[in-house]
């Protein structure tokens, strides 16, 4: 469950943000995750509700945007979209390929009061 | 002036209250009036990685170890596979350099008076609860390390094979160590672990004569997700395959 310690780090983003930019509380927060991150979203809710409790972030929710997988394919010598790091490179079918994009997990914007 | 909204016209023509309907999870359908113009909220950008902390304090000890002259390398596998004996037998045959080790683990500091033992000096990070290190707990742990020119420091991480992946110590290398008594499918079942590695350690290979596990499938799991790392078969009872492993170090 290393998603807590993923919590904290957006409620610390938060904290750090709320005195920054002057708000008390934070109604949403945009995170973008990649589908070949190491994390699961139901997770990350979970810690964040109680990672955020008497935080500007308590009661904000958690929007996600997912990015798809991508990797380059050596035998294709082209760009595909992956769901997982043990895909097979849907044009080809070979497993000769590596990650290039779909690994972020990133706060892209808040929404406040 | 309009004292709702603050437009600065005696009169004007929008309207402050909405009316509105939500389907709620059951399909009833509630509709409500509110009376005030819901307030805007306010939008920031941020941009910013939800580890970004992390790998700031990772950064920062990157810097503290290059300043010394300390080679790190970071240990990950499940648990069980063999990682401190191997770093017993390591330690005993790097005699000629500086070194030190990070012993992580839930609780307990069995492990680091395992690497005691050997006059190497370690220092036990108990994570509590926490499933893995991070750039701050090993951040706090070097100042208490005889960091040295030409020295190796070894950080045993937590065992477990998903969220150390995630976490940046400022390590100079990651070693993934996979025992022969685990599944040949551990790479597949665990791919992002395996993704990080600069190198894979198979462990326990003087087991094979008793086990049916097929190394090669094994090796051929863990190229399918990190292409390009060296495999080095190892026993850390017997020592077999520990020139590879050694001379890499060294490199």
């Amino acid at each position: 469950m290393h998603e807590v310690a993923l919590a904290q780090g957006i409620v610390d983003i938060v904290m750090d943000r709320s005195e920054r930019d002057g708000f008390k509380r934070a109604k949403v927060v945009h995170v973008e995750l990649g589908d070949l991150s190491n994390v699961m979203p139901e997770a990350l809710v979970f810690g964040f509700e109680s990672a955020a409790r008497g935080t500007p972030a308590e009661g904000a929710r958690l929007d996600f945007t997912h990015r798809p997988g991508t990797g380059w394919c050596v035998d294709c010598a082209a760009e595909v979209k992956v769901q997982t790091r043990i895909a097979l490179c849907p044009r080809c079918g070979g497993v000769k390929w590596v990650v290039t994009g779909g690994e972020q997990m990133r706060i892209t914007e808040l929404e406040v009061d | 002036m309009c004292a709702t909204c603050g437009c600065s016209g005696e009169e004007h023509d929008h309207e402050h209250g909405h009316e509105h309907e939500h389907v709620m999870a059951d399909g009833r359908v509630v509709r409500h009036t509110h009376h005030e113009a819901p307030r805007e909220a306010r939008r920031i950008k941020v941009e910013e990685d939800i580890l970004a902390r992390n790998d700031a304090l990772a950064a920062l000890n990157r810097k503290v170890l290059a300043q010394a002259g300390t080679f790190a390398v970071n240990l990950m596998s499940s648990p069980g596979s063999g990682k401190t004996t191997l770093l017993v037998r390591t330690l005993r045959s790097l005699g000629d350099r500086p070194l030190a080790v990070i012993e992580g683990d839930q609780q307990t500091d069995l492990d680091a008076e395992r690497i005691r033992a050997t006059g190497v000096k370690a220092v036990q990070l108990n994570t509590g609860k926490g499933c893995h290190l991070d750039a701050g707990m090993v951040g706090s742990a070097l100042p208490k390390l005889p960091l040295a020119q030409g020295g190796l420091l070894f950080i045993e991480n937590v065992g477990n094979l998903v969220c150390p992946a995630s976490f940046d110590l400022g390590e100079n290398r990651k070693v993934v160590v996979v025992s022969v008594t685990e599944g040949e499918d551990k790479p597949l079942k665990y791919p992002d672990m395996f993704a990080v590695a600069d190198l894979v350690l198979v462990n326990k290979v003087d087991l094979l004569p008793h086990l049916e596990f097929n190394v090669a499938l094994l090796e051929e799991n863990v190229r399918r997700v990190r292409p390009g790392a060296p495999i080095f078969r190892v026993s850390a009872k017997t020592g077999e395959g520990f020139e590879s492993w050694l001379m890499w170090l060294r490199g």
